[in-house]
């Protein structure tokens, strides 16, 4: 304790102490601020009328506040009459939906309702009015696929919005696309389909079964793909590597540059 | 000793071609001053020398060519794709060749601090006066360096032909082909025909490990060689002056620590090299003109001009069958084009409102050049709000702002923000400067609690020691301006008349705004903010010697009694 | 000797005052070391006492520092030879390698690199003294005699060369020079040919089909028939030109009946499809970030944002023109086709841009 009281008046006390509570602050943050889980999107059996009842029950509970008794859609919530099981699928396992909270776009959370859940609302949901229905295993199994044509489709229709590898970007009014990295084939796969908030649709008769799988395959391995570079620094490009050159770079030459020039081997006073 | 009798013979050798004994002895005794800012310049010396190095490397493997090739080489993710061979290259260099990858980021990493490092000393050598007499020519070379450096790294991190940088050249050419009359022959000429071409990369090859580095690598020797004759500036301290430098010799000192710097900035390189990943093309992927990707932006140097272009509204002018592009060629090239007009102009604009014609080798403390260092400030504000704004997306994305609401900001920011920061920055160098002068009116207060016989509890102080002193009362000499010559008080000297010469008085009195040194022969020590003008300063001991009235101890030994320019040359 | 003492000693520099500090030091500042102002006996350089550590207690701490210096610099030796190593051992050609191999020789470079400037600058600062010189300047200006005899020689030359005696010399001397000062840039004129009309044309035609960048596939309506559907196309049969590419690259998107108005030209729309050019007409960026709720097309370069459902007007941002949508109509085959080619140029405004 007397060590601390001693150098009170360092000049460098200040700095240290304020580097001490960026320190604490930044981590009471990251502790207290926790990330999702992803969801896991089993493949549904073919949809059944017992399914088909429970999801009903579950659609009345959780989602007929804003959808409506008949799903028709009221202000609040457009109409899923026609939207499909995959649409479904896609909000509810992702968390999106029941939504909590009214924004300027729905977020990915961690899912409210367990995975039969999902599948039972969503089979209800195409049983009123049919749609795009969710894929299954095969159709979301990117062995074999093409990365390098799946990079030159995603880089087209797909980058302007979540950027080259999927770490998201900005639309307007708050609105945003999200980052890929939790996405599940199953669940990109849907994205694409059924085009869920601001994103556009990608049916199955532009951008086919096979050339999804190639854009799927493409997220995927790059996502794990190890930065041979180091710290990846987020994949967004060079306003994080500016950041560095600044408060990495140049801030340690300084500090060189500080430890150089000062005065007095044993006792350095800087 | 054979070592010893191995240099003399090498020695002699050379100086019996080159006559090189006394001139070398004379470099080798050169006296450098010691300040950590000093080294700001370093650091993009030695970013450049590391630049070379790298880059030589790397010409040994890349391919400037935009011919079309279908990859299969080790980045599986790109197997069959179809891309430039100058992009292949760089795929090659960066997973074929050992240390392929390091070099490259490297060369990267390096000049980001290039351009980082000169920013830093551009700032250090304005905001310390460093710019004055004589050395003008130097900060002129300096701006004309930093323009060199944004081409430079714009050409090189454009040559692997990837969708980022593409994306970038897209944009030039956009500016080139905006600007009135020539625009569309100038981008045509640039490329070689329509956009994209063939010709852009190896032309763009050719400035970036050519000409231009020739011409920085010229102007940089000439910076030095000036730098290095006319001798470095020197902080305010006891026992220095204008007519001095104080420091330690180049041989071994100086020699060693510069050597020890430019380890450290090779070593720190290196580092960001193993462990920042930083332009991953792969990730990228190869250019193509119907692909683009959110958040793009150019490297940090090029982010103001980007923000630029994203604050500017929607202002063209369409009159017989011609089109002013506003939206396009005035940010591209007023803000920028300002800054460095500017910058160079500052110098001199600075030298006919003061009307100072002298040498200056001290620097000044910012402090005491208020309206110097607030409108540096005001500049950097405006500077760095555009710089923000081009990184928009980005900042709107992760900091949950809406888009549109950033671009709104700048569209204030960017002149609201430079005022309120030119005000501030002012009040604070102005507080600055009554601290010193209270420190040197009160003495420093050494926490020893009298009580005095009254019951009175004070505190004792006790004079500034003089080596603070002497850097608490350096001052920058303001000359009066010129008064009207002969009898008649009311004519104006010339250089004083009409608007021009009245706008010089009040831009005269704005600049040499300060708090005045505590002196006797004022009735108030604590200064009311402003010089009275005509008079200059009652005290000043920035090396000229001169005495003031109260003796005011200045810096023991000095010798010189005269001004700098009429100091009599004799040995 | 005391003051030399005190000056080479490193703790108490000479002159700092003992007890309570001065001012709170800039960082950097330099500390008073006593300043050695010599004489000045010659103009240029003044010579340096000569000052190594002669107490046992400095010995012994310099001993200590350069034990510490030596093994910064074996330390540094070791990182250079494992630098080799690693390029010998290290191999790339896949991703996982080359992150190994590259973590591996950057990290022995960096120690290599900076052991050497962590010993060079311990040296300077533990073992050498130290020393702090004064040297005089010189005015810059040159003495009046000198400049006297520059001016002199300078205007004996002149007068020897008669070159402003003879104002024919001088004026057939310049118009001399001009031509071969202008032929430089003259040459630089085959550089790229003259744009003439070729900005306001791409290379879409009447009957040209559109395919699907990336696939390649054509289009009947029917494929493209999801509402909120968004789609790069380009014209068939130029996937790899890119200079065609960069102009005539087209975004297709699908409305739902009645949510196109003007004015977006119906007559070019197939069921609700329309097509509008993909180069946005700020700067020439791929502008296709589209938004099916609000119906806008968002440019990620600068964000203008032009309204897909209203002929593509701008919304925000600096962009001032509209995209220029394309005539769409179908083949014989049911296939999408171009009516004909942009009926206003694409991309950036230059100007002779009307």
């Amino acid at each position: 304790m007397s060590w601390i009281t001693a150098r009170r008046r360092h000049p460098a006390a200040g700095y240290a102490i304020l580097l001490l509570g960026l320190l604490l602050v930044g981590a009471v943050y990251a502790a207290v601020v926790g990330g999702g889980t992803a969801a896991s999107a089993a493949p549904p059996t073919a949809a059944n009328q017992a399914q088909v009842t429970a999801g009903r029950t579950v659609f009345l509970q959780d989602c007929t506040t804003c959808h409506g008794f008949a799903a028709q859609g009221t202000g609040a919530a457009p109409s899923l009459i026609g939207v499909g099981s995959a649409a479904v699928d896609f909000q509810v396992s992702t968390g999106r939906m029941p939504l909590k909270e009214s924004d300027a776009e729905a977020g990915r959370k961690p899912p409210q309702l367990n995975t039969a859940q999902t599948h039972a609302v969503a089979a209800y949901i195409a049983s009123l009015g049919g749609g795009p229905a969710i894929p299954s295993a095969a159709e979301v199994n990117t062995s074999g696929a093409n990365v390098g044509v799946g990079q030159k489709l995603f880089v087209t229709n797909c980058a302007q919005c979540h950027n080259f590898v999927g770490a998201g970007g900005a639309l307007t009014y708050g609105k945003y696309a999200p980052p890929l990295t939790k996405s599940t084939s199953t669940q990109m796969y849907e994205a694409m389909l059924t085009g869920p908030e601001a994103m556009p649709v990608f049916n199955d008769t532009t951008i086919t079964p096979d050339q999804k799988r190639d854009v799927i395959a493409y997220v995927t391995t790059t996502r794990v793909q190890a930065n041979p570079g180091g710290f990846s620094l987020g994949r967004i490009g060079p306003v994080t590597e500016g950041l560095v050159a600044f408060l990495g770079l140049l801030l340690f030459m300084v500090l060189a540059a500080l430890w150089i020039t000062a005065k007095h081997g044993k006792t350095s006073h800087e | 000793m054979s070592t010893n009798r191995a240099l003399e013979g090498v020695g002699t050798w050379l100086d019996d071609r080159l006559h090189g004994a006394r001139g070398v002895r004379v470099l080798l005794r050169k006296v450098f001053p010691d300040h950590w800012t000093f080294l700001l310049g370093e650091i993009a010396l030695y970013s450049f020398i590391i630049l070379l190095l790298t880059g030589t490397f790397l010409t040994l493997f890349f391919e400037p060519s935009m011919s079309k090739v279908i990859y299969h080489g080790s980045y599986t993710n790109l197997d069959g794709v179809s891309m430039s061979r100058a992009y292949a290259s760089t795929l090659n260099i960066s997973f074929d060749v050992r240390g392929g990858l390091l070099m490259r980021q490297i060369h990267h990493w390096a000049a980001d601090l290039f351009m980082a490092a000169i920013m830093a000393h551009m700032i250090r050598i304005f905001f310390t006066g460093a710019y004055r007499k004589p050395r003008e020519v130097n900060w002129l070379i300096g701006i004309i360096l930093f323009t060199l450096g944004l081409l430079e790294g714009l050409f090189g991190y454009s040559l692997p032909d990837d969708l980022l940088s593409g994306a970038g050249l897209r944009i030039l050419e956009g500016v080139l082909q905006s600007i009135p009359i020539v625009g569309t022959y100038l981008a045509f000429f640039l490329f070689g025909g329509p956009f994209p071409g063939n010709d852009i990369v190896p032309r763009m090859y050719m400035l970036h490990i050519l000409l231009i580095p020739g011409l920085i690598l010229a102007l940089v020797t000439a910076h030095l060689f000036i730098m290095v004759f006319q001798k470095h500036t020197q902080m305010p301290g006891k026992g220095r002056t204008n007519t001095n430098v104080v420091g330690q010799p180049m041989y071994p000192y100086f020699m060693a620590k510069t050597g020890a710097f430019f380890f450290f900035t090779f070593g720190i390189l290196a580092l960001a090299g193993a462990f920042a990943q930083i332009n991953p093309v792969w990730l990228y992927g190869p250019y193509n003109p119907v692909a683009m990707a959110a958040g793009s932006q150019p490297d940090f140097y090029m982010g103001m001009l980007e923000g630029a272009l994203r604050v500017f509204p929607a202002w063209q002018w369409v009159v017989f069958g011609h089109t002013f592009a506003f939206n396009v060629f005035i940010p591209a090239l007023l803000p920028l084009g300002a800054l460095f007009t500017g910058a160079a102009f500052w110098p001199f604009i600075e030298q006919w409102v003061t009307g100072d014609r002298l040498e200056h080798h001290v620097n000044d403390r910012p402090r005491n050049a208020p309206t110097r260092t607030a409108i540096g400030i005001a500049v950097i504000t405006f500077y760095g709000v555009l710089w923000a704004e081009g990184a928009n997306d980005i900042l709107a994305e992760h900091f949950d702002i809406s888009l549109y609401l950033t671009t709104e900001i700048a569209r204030i920011a960017w002149i609201v923000g430079p005022v309120i920061a030119y005000i501030v920055t002012k009040r604070i160098c102005l507080g600055l400067q009554l601290k010193d002068v209270h420190l040197l009116e009160h003495g420093v207060e050494t926490g020893i609690i009298r009580q005095l016989p009254s019951g009175e509890f004070i505190e004792e102080t006790r004079p500034v020691d003089e080596e603070s002193r002497a850097v608490l009362e350096s001052r920058p000499h303001y000359e009066s301006l010129p008064r009207g010559a002969g009898a008649d008080p009311e004519v104006p000297a010339p250089g004083m008349r009409g608007a021009i010469g009245k706008a010089r008085e009040r831009l005269y009195n704005v600049i040499t705004e300060s708090v005045p040194l505590p002196a006797s022969g004022h009735a108030n020590g604590h200064g009311n903010g402003h010089a009275i003008e005509g008079n200059g300063h009652s005290v000043e001991d920035n090396g000229h010697g001169e005495q003031a009235p109260a003796a005011v101890p200045s810096g023991s030994g000095q010798s010189g009694d005269a001004p700098d320019d009429e100091r009599p040359d004799q040995p | 000797m005391a003051d030399l003492a005190a000056a080479g000693e490193p703790g108490q520099g000479a002159g700092r005052p003992d007890g309570p500090q001065a001012p709170h030091r800039v960082i950097g500042t330099p500390a008073p070391a006593a300043s050695r102002t010599m004489l000045a006996g010659e103009p240029e350089v003044a010579a340096a006492p000569r000052e190594l550590p002669a107490d046992p207690e400095d010995m012994d701490s310099a001993r200590r520092a350069e034990r510490v210096v030596a093994a910064c610099f074996i330390i540094a030796m070791l990182a250079g030879l494992g630098f080799i190593a690693a390029y010998v051992i290290f191999q790339v050609h896949t991703v996982n390698n080359t992150l190994h191999s590259n973590l591996a020789l950057g990290v022995t470079m960096a120690v290599t690199f900076i052991a050497m400037g962590v010993g060079a600058t311990i040296w300077v600062r533990r073992l050498m003294p130290d020393v702090e010189l004064t040297e005089e300047r010189h005015p810059l200006a040159s003495t009046p005699e000198n400049k006297a005899a520059f001016a002199e020689t300078f205007e004996e030359g002149a007068e020897a060369s008669q070159f402003v005696k003879r104002p024919l010399i001088r004026r057939t001397l310049i118009a001399a020079t001009v031509p071969v000062a202008l032929a430089p840039i003259v040459l630089l004129r085959d550089l790229g040919p003259l744009p003439e009309k070729s900005l306001d044309h791409t290379v879409w035609k009447k009957g040209t089909r559109l395919v699907v960048y990336g696939t390649n596939r054509p289009l009947t309506p029917a494929d493209f028939s999801s509402p909120g559907g968004s789609l790069s196309v380009i014209p068939e049969g130029f996937a790899d030109n890119d200079d065609a590419l960069a102009k005539a690259a087209t975004t297709l998107i699908k409305f739902r009946p009645g949510e196109l108005q003007a004015p977006t030209v119906m007559n070019w729309t197939v069921d609700g499809i329309v097509a509008y050019s993909k180069i946005c007409t700020h700067l020439g960026c791929p502008a296709a970030l589209y938004e099916q709720t609000t119906h806008h097309i968002l440019c990620p370069c600068h964000q203008s944002t032009f309204d897909a459902a209203r002929g593509a007007q701008v919304l925000f941002g600096p962009a001032t023109r509209p995209l220029p949508q394309l005539p769409l109509t179908t083949n014989a085959q049911g296939f999408l086709v171009a009516q004909s080619d942009y009926h206003e140029p694409v991309g950036p405004s230059f100007w002779e841009r009307s």
